[in-house]
């Protein structure tokens, strides 16, 4: 049971880091747009076949 | 008839392209010209990616080169490294992930391109790129290329600070989340540490820890419900804020004391837990009403960004900012006026729909007025300006209308009446039983009174009306209508009137053919083919109409004649469209009947009328026996003109008034809510904005322009009216289910109340019991999406 006291805080600490991530994600603005960045891998993977030739 | 392949309008087989082995058929050349840049982009699988038909393409060739100014460009591009600039574009027309995906994929293929990204929720557009080898209106160019209408990003202060505070909520979400769950499991530790008995160390070192947690919840996450407390107070208002300050800074205050002094209860788990349900309520609320459709939209936005001077005979492309009193400008066709001003060369018709609501476009000729914003139709002017920036008729409009916003009547919520009995029943039912355990056990009284205050915390109550709302507004969402407030749902159960604008409301904003009467035996399919031919290839409003007829060969020798007609040769014989005066001078004829009829002759003699009109829209009949149904009266105010107005509403049996000017509007509905009445006003014009923002409730309907939708409080986002009956019933069972969950609400308040004050709920009661009817409550509000 001792071992909780170590437990609980060391706990803490990784809710302090997830708090900390998550203000960096939205701050970053990764919630911004939800509905794009779910679909894009969808597209990107259909239009390789596609070749993706630059012109200037 | 076909769709078009890209937009979903009808198509005409004139312009057809064959895309993956099949024949696609379009509604124009535009989206002809859209379809085969994406095709000969290799980006063919957005047709198959995309959720929905795209907007339809506007003209094919458009001049960005205004945006290479660098006057123009300040507002927009920043200069990252020496290398990179940063330009930030809003870019209009994107409807799905898919378009998202379309623009980044053709702006990558630009070697001068480093990063992209476009935000399909807000429709802004971010592109890093070499300014040095690649000019900005390249970049325009690129994305109209596939069928959006790009524009420089000019972000106001207020629009900031909007987006600042969607941020902060989110993450003061977050924080009690985290918090929430957290606080929970020591919670459940300490509940069973109640039953089975627990070590005091133990039972001392969760609640440190819970108080550890609950901290920055209460400080951070809960923090606008005290300022919020704190300026409803000093308003000398109690509002739903107030008990939820109140209970939150009690509880904690006494639970953090109680963990100090290792005495009495904690009700760490019952404070972080309300704190996240309230913020997740309002969150959900703020998301709807921030929506990209409720963007504030400023009136600037509809002028041109640049003008053409005319300086010693040349012309120079300068800044609109640039253009002062008594430069001469030429504006071409199809072209927007920067300023007002008075023609001083040339004829041509305008669209000052934007200002009047009058679709049908008015004739100018040399010394003309002209107002900013109203569009110039067929030919190329040369305008001397009269008044620019804020002296123009438009800025008054835009100041008519904020007048109108701060006069606009606020009713008081539901929830706020609610909550200022709420707040005092309970203070007053804390101090008697505060006095009662002062007499006869004082050294209770501190805890009896905060389970008093924890167990009747407003928790449901306050969650009451928010519930119902955002499930209401979701469930108005999925059947087509875009609601700004929350408020606004609450609010159209009440209202007893409501005034239709005509142009585009009730009727579509296009023109068709209603009627043609042949006067010298055509068949009506020949009559449309002759005009088709003759209107072939002009921007006029008219030429739209007959789009669908089929001819063979256009007409030669044309000439528009603005505000008359048109004139010339098809298939060997002269032709005359236009009013009766100007195709018809030497018969002399009558109009059949009023309405715009069109007089068509050839080669002198009469050939047929045709009447022309705005068609109105699907289901205004039954819409109109709905509210007569529910002893709503409805009434029609347009600003067209008067004859044309009581035509149309003569058949529905409306009464109407029409010719009336935004004042007049205005006043109109300021009288009608002198004598009592709640206004709905359903308009789609920016002539109709300062009425929109005056009416008790507004709806901006179908393809309205983009400012009125912005200060409107709902959107259709279809042009079907008969959203508008949904939304209405929509409104009353929302309505009725608040009533229901505040019902419950004060129910188990009032059962809860008496076995607080006889000291018999345990704090884990206080939670179970808290936490339950929240949800009941909630539960409760979602039946309103589940049920149709």
């Amino acid at each position: 049971m001792a071992s909780l006291f170590i437990l609980i805080p060391v706990a803490l600490v990784f809710v302090a880091i997830a708090i900390g991530i998550f203000l960096w994600a939205v701050r970053a603005g990764q919630f911004e747009d939800l509905d794009t960045e779910g679909k894009r891998i969808l597209f990107d993977k259909a239009s390789r076949r596609s070749s993706q030739s630059k012109d200037p | 008839m076909l769709p078009c392949f890209h937009c979903g309008l009808p198509a005409v087989r004139a312009y057809t392209r064959e895309i993956a082995g099949v024949e696609r058929a379009f509604c124009c050349v535009g989206c002809q010209a859209v379809a085969s840049a994406i095709i000969e982009g290799g980006l063919a699988d957005f047709y198959a990616f995309r959720d929905s038909k795209n907007k339809p393409a506007d003209t094919p060739a458009k001049n960005f080169a205004a945006y290479d100014l660098p006057e123009v460009q300040e507002a927009f591009v920043s200069r990252l490294t020496p290398d990179d600039d940063e330009a930030l574009i809003s870019i209009g027309g994107i409807s799905c992930a898919a378009c998202a995906w379309l623009i980044e994929q053709r702006l990558r293929r630009l070697a001068a391109v480093r990063e992209v990204s476009v935000n399909a929720t807000t429709h802004r557009c971010r592109i890093v790129w070499q300014k040095s080898q690649l000019p900005v209106s390249e970049l325009f160019a690129a994305i109209h290329s596939v069928g959006y209408q790009p524009s420089p990003l000019t972000e106001s202060e207020q629009q900031r600070l909007r987006h600042r505070e969607a941020r902060r909520a989110l993450m003061r979400l977050g924080v009690a989340g985290i918090g929430m769950m957290q606080v929970g499991m020591f919670a459940i530790a300490l509940h069973a540490g109640d039953f089975q008995g627990m070590d005091g160390q133990w039972r001392q070192f969760f609640r440190g820890v819970s108080l550890l947690v609950a901290t920055p919840v209460v400080f951070f996450s809960a923090w606008p419900f005290f300022a919020n407390a704190r300026r409803a107070i000093s308003h000398r208002q109690l509002t739903m804020d107030v008990p939820v300050a109140l209970a939150i800074a009690l509880a904690y205050g006494a639970s953090a004391y109680a963990t100090v002094s290792n005495s009495g209860a904690v009700y760490f788990d019952s404070i972080v837990m309300f704190t996240f349900f309230l913020l997740l309520g309002r969150y959900l609320e703020m998301r709807v009403r921030q929506s990209s459709a409720f963007l504030a939209e400023r009136v600037a936005s509809l002028l041109p960004t640049t003008v053409d001077r005319l300086r010693d005979a040349e012309v120079e492309t300068i800044p609109l900012a640039a253009l002062r009193v008594g430069d001469r400008i030429c504006v071409a066709a199809g072209g927007v006026m920067p300023c007002d001003g008075r023609v001083a060369e040339g004829a041509s018709s305008v669209d000052e729909s934007v200002l009047t609501g009058e679709s049908a476009p008015r004739p100018l000729r040399a010394g003309g007025e002209v107002f900013a914003g109203t569009g110039n139709i067929e030919n190329r002017l040369l305008i001397q300006a009269l008044a620019v920036g804020k002296n123009t008729r438009l800025a008054a409009v835009e100041r008519l209308l904020d007048r109108a916003g701060a006069d606009k009547p606020r009713s008081v919520t539901i929830a706020d009446r609610v909550a200022s009995y709420f707040v005092a029943l309970v203070l007053l039912a804390a101090l008697g039983v505060g006095v009662y355990w002062y007499l006869h056990a004082p050294e209770k009284v501190l805890w009896v009174l905060l389970s008093v205050l924890v167990a009747t915390c407003p928790c449901a109550l306050s969650l009451a009306t928010p519930a119902a709302l955002t499930a209401g507004t979701l469930a108005l969402r999925r059947s087509g209508v875009l609601v700004s407030s929350a408020q606004f749902i609450e609010q159209l159960s009440a209202i007893d009137h409501v005034v239709f604008d005509k142009t585009g409301t009730l009727t579509e904003s296009e023109i068709t053919v209603a009627e043609i009467r042949s006067l010298d035996g055509k068949s009506e399919r020949r009559i449309g083919e002759i005009i088709a031919a003759l209107e072939a290839g002009g921007s006029h409003p008219i030429a739209g109409a007959f789009a669908a007829y089929r001819y063979c060969g256009s007409a030669s020798r044309v000439t528009h004649v603005p505000g008359q007609g048109v004139v010339g040769e098809y298939q060997g014989r002269r032709y005359k469209f236009g009013l009766r005066e100007f195709a018809g001078p030497e018969c002399a004829l009558d109009y059949p009947a009023p309405g715009m009829w069109q007089l068509l002759t050839e080669d002198g003699a009469p050939a047929a009328w045709v009447l022309l009109a705005n068609r109105a829209r699907r289901n205004i009949a039954p819409l109109l026996a709905f509210f007569a149904e529910h002893n709503i009266r409805t009434e029609l105010l347009s600003g067209d003109r008067a004859d044309n107005v009581d035509a149309f509403a003569r058949g529905y049996g409306l009464p109407a008034r029409g010719g009336a000017l935004p004042e007049d509007k205005l006043e109109h509905i300021r009288a009608l809510q002198a004598g009592g009445a709640k206004v709905l006003m359903v308009g789609d014009g920016i002539n109709d904005v300062p009425v929109l923002k005056a009416a008790d409730l507004s709806i901006a309907a179908g393809d309205a322009t983009r400012l009125a939708q912005t200060h409107a409080d709902a959107v259709l986002i279809h042009g079907d009216l008969l959203a508008l009956r949904d939304m209405w019933l929509m409104a009353r069972r929302v309505r009725a289910k608040i009533k229901q969950n505040f019902a419950w609400a004060l129910l188990y308040n009032a059962a809860i109340l008496p076995l607080a004050a006889m000291a018999l709920v345990p704090p884990y009661l206080a939670a179970i019991g808290m936490s339950a009817s929240s949800l009941l409550v909630v539960l409760n509000a979602t039946r309103l999406r589940a049920s149709k």
